[in-house]
């Protein structure tokens, strides 16, 4: 909301408040202040100039060569500009002007002839281009009269004071005009606040002459006040009117909308001027559209409708959609000579949807949709027939014709004052609140403790105790409540146990050397093909967002994998030598589709790298996070069926027979679909049931007291079998007494049989009882060798 | 004999100053010294000697022998020392060299900041709760009073996946599961990602992230409230940062207030950055739980009050670590990620 400063001056008396010290109280009262614009402050020797003559230049076509007297002086000045003509009041920079934007005039040579000055347009001035009138858009400024003849242009044309633009919250509609932000500034300033007097002077014949009849629909048509204004001559407005209009941010037109538009601005009412003789009935009829109604709109485009929509007629054909924008066939155009008048309240939800359905927002609309006061709507048609009146743009029929079907009335809200210092953490005397709130508009009378606060119409967000409390508490300042800490026991907060082992994990993946990654929880469904998941998998039962973005982020994860290859393969193109990454997040699991309630959240950890190290490199960052965070006895097996993963490079994690996740090398055919030449490990965990199974606790383990046993041992298997069936098979006949098997060869060639391959063990024997002697571990030795050969057809390599 | 003795130690003592090694030492001890060394074996003729004699020169040759065998000691001594020398020489690495194959992995700066305001509120005794990203419109919407034709709701602000269910536009969803489980009085944070129907470019992202505060208690006032976000945003920024209150408007709270804090760039004096204002814009949104709020979570505003706040994390890491594309955050460029 742009708000011209001496604009609002015309409401409160503000003049020794600066626009600095404005914009910082309106802040701190609610009105935030996104910027301030100062008027005219680039522009010097810009004055009134009358054209005396114009003359073609002998040299050149397109140019004009032209006497201007400025007062004290007659200037030759060329020009490009054709819009003027002898007489014309136009604005000159002189020779030494500065002008928005850093420029200065100089004395010029146009073709042979000096020109002293330039005759201006409004961009030239420093309007932006939207609200400059078409008429001056391709030419200079031409006064609409005759002003003393060196006049400073600024003076001319209001170009002095400020801007302040405001944010205005949905909730304060009222504030979308002058008189709502003058009402503010009242209150804020604790200044006397004064509508415009309203007054129409001469009222001619009767309205029911030019209108038969306003009927609407009451459920969505709240007021339909019209008025009639007869004579009408449709000229550009006067200056000022176009200046402030500008100001504003609203682009001149004729005076009949130029009026409408400023009491917009002023009142925050919407109003809309049909030219009464296009209408083929002397009636309005306000009702929903038809199915498949048609209408086309003042922006020449042809709308078709349906029953939502409100439409005004005139009892046969559509004029305009209720409160969006009218019809092309009832405009004000230069030959409109009598003009009908609304200023109608209509239903704000209704207003949203068709403007929505429509594709149509225009400045009425937003308006309504944020609803508005009924009550509005008399001294906004009458303030613009005032101003009809005053300009000579027409005359004022005399009578209304007002159809009010769902009054509003002024309510009443119980305030309990010691619950605004009870909320606010104040301490105000009654007589404080009713200050702040008389400031405000609002009418309070004392009942016992109590005060009864009757609210004005405009005020249609104030509802409840708590919305008066707020209203205090601003006027007051936030900024003046004094901090007080929180009372009530001292306690830490705390975290939950997932969170904790989410931590740990975090802690222990970043001094393993993987970096912490963050990607988006939706996806493109394609992922799902270059990571070569077959089409009946789980995986694809994925949640569909119904509005998405486009293609790639439509769908919500059902695994971190594609994310984390397309960072991978994103780094590795950058020329990234290594990457080590981990990314704990959230992939989405319907209990059915379509989703009728929530879906389970399922967190999971991934891993991903590439570069030096291979897939054991990856292999020892799983174990070692299991193990801290004290996740034992876990199995690692083969799997072969993981369509995203190398069947032969690839494990799938268990604790206690149940898989938790899966390890290992990227498919080449994944691989390929990404188009990377690199290797790529990852692993992919479910951290939920790494929460499940973690234990964080540690518990003291005595120290051994007796001496271990190693002994050697080498077998020679078939290739296929595992170095961890091996490994358990020893464990499982260590009666207790083996600390480790760790494997310390593999050795395949000369010597060991084709297919076969030989395993060295290494076994640590020792009890915490006492100090072990050979017998007993030759004989655990003995049985191991005789384990391995039943079960796996094992022979010791001599 | 005497002549003899110290004709050996003369010429023993040259050969031992001139010996080269450690070697030639050993083989001149043993050819003095030595069983059968030279030394050895003319005290074997000391039985041919008088007895008047023998003292004397058996004086004399013991000083032989220990004379001899001092300055082998000493030449072994200096031989010794001039071999560490060598081996200290030959041992001399360039420490200019990096080798650098150890890594330590980095946080990433959004949830490290995420981590860091949470460690903050739970030193101030705030709980710290996680919410799903896939919400009710209930519980993003109508629990928290917003209006039926607020935009917010609109398809071209929000993603949804039913009619009833879409993804959370805000973490304050989590307050409602929060209130409803645990009712009054309650002291909790949670942070998370978000998500808004917003085109990428460098400030927007169709996911970010938020942290949010709930207290409810008895006798929660605004002044609570300033005093929280007070600490909230000096612990985070600095001791001189200053904040400023201004009342603004949001569905579930009232009254609502928005949180400025003195600009990063000139610390409230104005500049460029903040357009002269000295504030830089919107840290935070904030307010007094609204009752309609409390009433659909099962507390009864009369005896309760409360305050809430919430703000953007993306922005408070981009602010923290100078981030000027919101987009570096989600790209996860190891040139990127390793700088923190």
């Amino acid at each position: 909301m742009l708000v011209p400063v001496k604009w609002l001056k015309d409401y409160v008396d503000i003049e020794d408040i600066s626009s600095k010290e404005l914009a910082d109280e309106l802040t701190l009262s609610g009105s935030h202040v996104e910027s301030i614009i100062s008027l005219g402050e680039d522009i010097e020797n810009v004055v009134v100039g009358k054209i005396e003559k114009v003359e073609k230049h002998e040299n050149a076509d397109k140019l004009l060569v032209c006497t201007v007297d400025v007062g004290n002086e007659k200037l030759t000045i060329v020009t490009g500009a054709r819009n003027f003509k002898e007489g014309d009041c136009v604005a000159v920079a002189l020779v030494g002007a500065r002008l928005p934007g850093g420029i200065e005039i100089k004395k010029t040579n146009f073709r042979g002839v000096d020109s002293f000055g330039m005759l201006c347009s409004l961009k030239e001035l420093g309007y932006q281009d939207n609200v400059i009138p078409k008429h001056h858009r391709d030419g200079i400024l031409v006064l609409d009269k005759e002003y003393p003849l060196g006049t400073d242009i600024r003076e001319v044309l209001g170009l002095y004071g400020e801007i302040i633009e405001f944010e205005i919250t949905p909730n304060r509609p009222d504030c979308l005009s002058l008189i709502g932000m003058a009402r503010e500034t009242a209150a804020t300033f604790n200044r006397q606040f004064k509508l415009p007097d309203v007054e129409i002077k001469d009222e001619v014949e009767d309205i029911h002459d030019y209108v038969e009849k306003v009927e609407v629909d009451e459920s969505l048509c709240n007021r339909y006040y019209t008025r009639v204004i007869k004579d009408v001559k449709i000229e550009p407005s006067p200056l000022w009117l176009q200046s402030r209009l500008m100001e504003a941010g609203v682009r001149p037109i004729n005076n009949i909308v130029d009026i409408t538009n400023y009491v917009m601005l002023e009142f925050g009412q919407p109003l809309h001027a049909f030219d009464l003789k296009k209408l083929k009935h002397n009636k309005i009829v306000v009702r929903t559209a038809k199915e498949g109604e048609k209408i086309i709109t003042l922006d020449n485009v042809e709308r078709s409708l349906d029953t939502s929509h409100l439409l005004i007629t005139d009892g046969e054909e559509a004029i305009g959609i209720a409160g969006v924008m009218g019809g092309l066939n009832s405009e004000i155009t230069e030959d409109t000579k009598v003009v009908l008048l609304e200023s109608a309240n209509f239903n704000d939800k209704s207003i949203r949807k068709t403007a929505k359905s429509l594709g149509l927002r225009t400045e009425a609309s937003s308006r309504y949709e944020k609803g508005l006061d009924p009550n509005l709507c008399e001294i906004a048609a009458e303030r613009v027939c005032q101003l009809v009146e005053e300009i000579g743009a027409g005359k004022i029929v005399k009578g209304v014709i007002d159809v009010y079907p769902n009054k509003l009335e002024e309510k009443t809200i119980t305030l309990r004052p010691e619950r605004v210092n009870s909320l606010l953490g104040i301490d105000l005397t009654v007589e404080d609140m009713i200050a702040y709130l008389e400031r405000l508009g609002l009418r309070t009378k004392k009942e016992g403790a109590l005060l009864n606060v009757t609210i004005p119409t405009y005020r249609l967000d104030l509802g409840i105790e708590v919305d008066l409390i707020e209203e205090i508490g601003r006027l007051y300042g936030f900024h003046n409540v004094e901090s007080q800490p929180l009372t009530g026991e001292l306690t830490r907060g705390d975290k939950s146990y997932k969170r904790l082992v989410e931590d740990k994990a975090k802690s222990i993946l970043q001094g393993l050397g993987y970096n912490e990654v963050m990607t988006y929880s939706f996806i493109s469904p394609r992922a799902y093909d270059r990571i070569n998941i077959e089409e009946n998998s789980p995986l694809r039962n994925y949640i569909e967002i119904m509005n998405p973005l486009g293609e790639d982020y439509s769908v919500m994860r059902t695994t971190l994998i594609p994310n984390m290859l397309d960072l991978l393969v994103r780094n590795y193109n950058y020329g990234v030598k290594e990457c080590y990454a981990y990314e704990i997040g959230n992939i989405f699991i319907p209990k059915e589709l379509p989703l009728k309630e929530l879906p389970y959240e399922k967190r999971v950890l991934t891993i991903g790298m590439y570069g030096h190290e291979d897939f054991y490199s990856l292999k020892e960052t799983v174990e070692i996070l299991l193990e801290r965070l004290g996740i034992r006895e876990v199995d690692f097996i083969p799997e072969k069926a993981n369509p995203t993963f190398h069947p032969n490079r690839t494990a799938k994690i268990l604790k206690d027979g149940e898989s938790f996740g899966v390890l290992g090398e990227i498919h080449i055919d994944v691989m390929e679909n990404y188009d990377i030449d690199k290797r790529i490990y990852v692993a992919d965990l479910d951290f939920d049931k790494i929460v499940q199974c973690a234990n964080l606790e540690r518990k003291y383990k005595p120290l051994p007291k007796y001496p271990a046993i190693t002994r050697d041992i080498a077998v020679v298997v078939d290739m296929d079998i595992t170095v961890g069936e091996i490994q358990n098979e020893i464990l499982s006949k260590g009666e207790g007494l083996i600390e480790s098997v760790e494997l310390f060869d593999v050795y395949t060639g000369e010597q060991v049989q084709e297919g076969k391959k030989s395993l060295a063990f290494s076994i640590v024997y020792r009890s915490h009882e006492r100090t072990l002697v050979d017998e007993e571990v030759n004989k655990i030795q003995d049985n191991i060798v005789s384990a391995l050969k039943d079960k796996f057809n094992a022979s010791l390599r001599s | 004999m005497k002549y003899k003795l110290l004709n050996i130690k003369e010429e023993a003592i040259s050969s031992i100053v001139e010996a080269k090694d450690l070697n030639e030492l050993e083989s001149l001890r043993v050819k003095y010294l030595g069983k059968k060394g030279q030394l050895t074996l003319l005290l074997r003729e000391m039985g041919k000697l008088s007895k008047e004699e023998r003292p004397v020169i058996g004086k004399l040759a013991n000083e032989v022998r220990e004379a001899i065998e001092k300055e082998l000691a000493k030449a072994k001594e200096g031989f010794k020392e001039k071999l560490k020398l060598e081996k200290i020489e030959k041992e001399k690495i360039d420490v200019t060299i990096s080798r650098r194959k150890k890594r330590l992995g980095h946080r990433h700066p959004l949830l490290a900041t995420i981590e860091e305001l949470e460690n903050l509120f739970m030193n101030m005794g705030f709980s710290v709760i996680d919410g799903p990203e896939i919400e009710t419109v209930y519980n993003n919407f109508d629990a928290l009073n917003t209006p039926e034709n607020h935009p917010s709701r609109d398809l071209s602000d929000t993603f949804y996946i039913t009619e009833d269910i879409l993804l959370r536009t805000h973490t304050s969803p989590v307050q409602i599961r929060s209130m409803l489980e645990r009712g009054a009085p309650i002291r909790m944070v949670s942070a998370g990602r978000t998500f808004r129907f917003d085109d990428v470019d460098d400030t927007h992202s169709p996911m970010f992230h938020q942290i949010e505060g709930l207290v409810v208690g008895e006798n929660i006032t605004l002044g609570n409230l300033k005093y929280t976000i007070d600490v909230f945003v000096k612990e985070l920024f600095g001791k001189d940062m200053k904040t400023r209150f201004r009342p603004h408007y949001f569905p579930f709270t009232e009254p609502s207030a928005e949180v400025d804090v003195s600009c990063i760039s000139c610390k409230g004096k104005g500049c460029p950055v903040c357009n002269g204002t000295g504030w830089s814009m919107e840290l935070l949104g904030c307010g007094m739980v609204h009752p309609k709020v409390l009433k659909n979570c099962g507390i009864d505003p009369e005896k309760y009050s409360g305050f809430a706040f919430g703000m953007g994390v993306d922005r408070i890491t981009m602010i923290k670590y100078g981030i000027k594309d919101i987009r570096l955050l989600f790209e996860n460029d190891n040139r990127f990620l390793e700088q923190f």
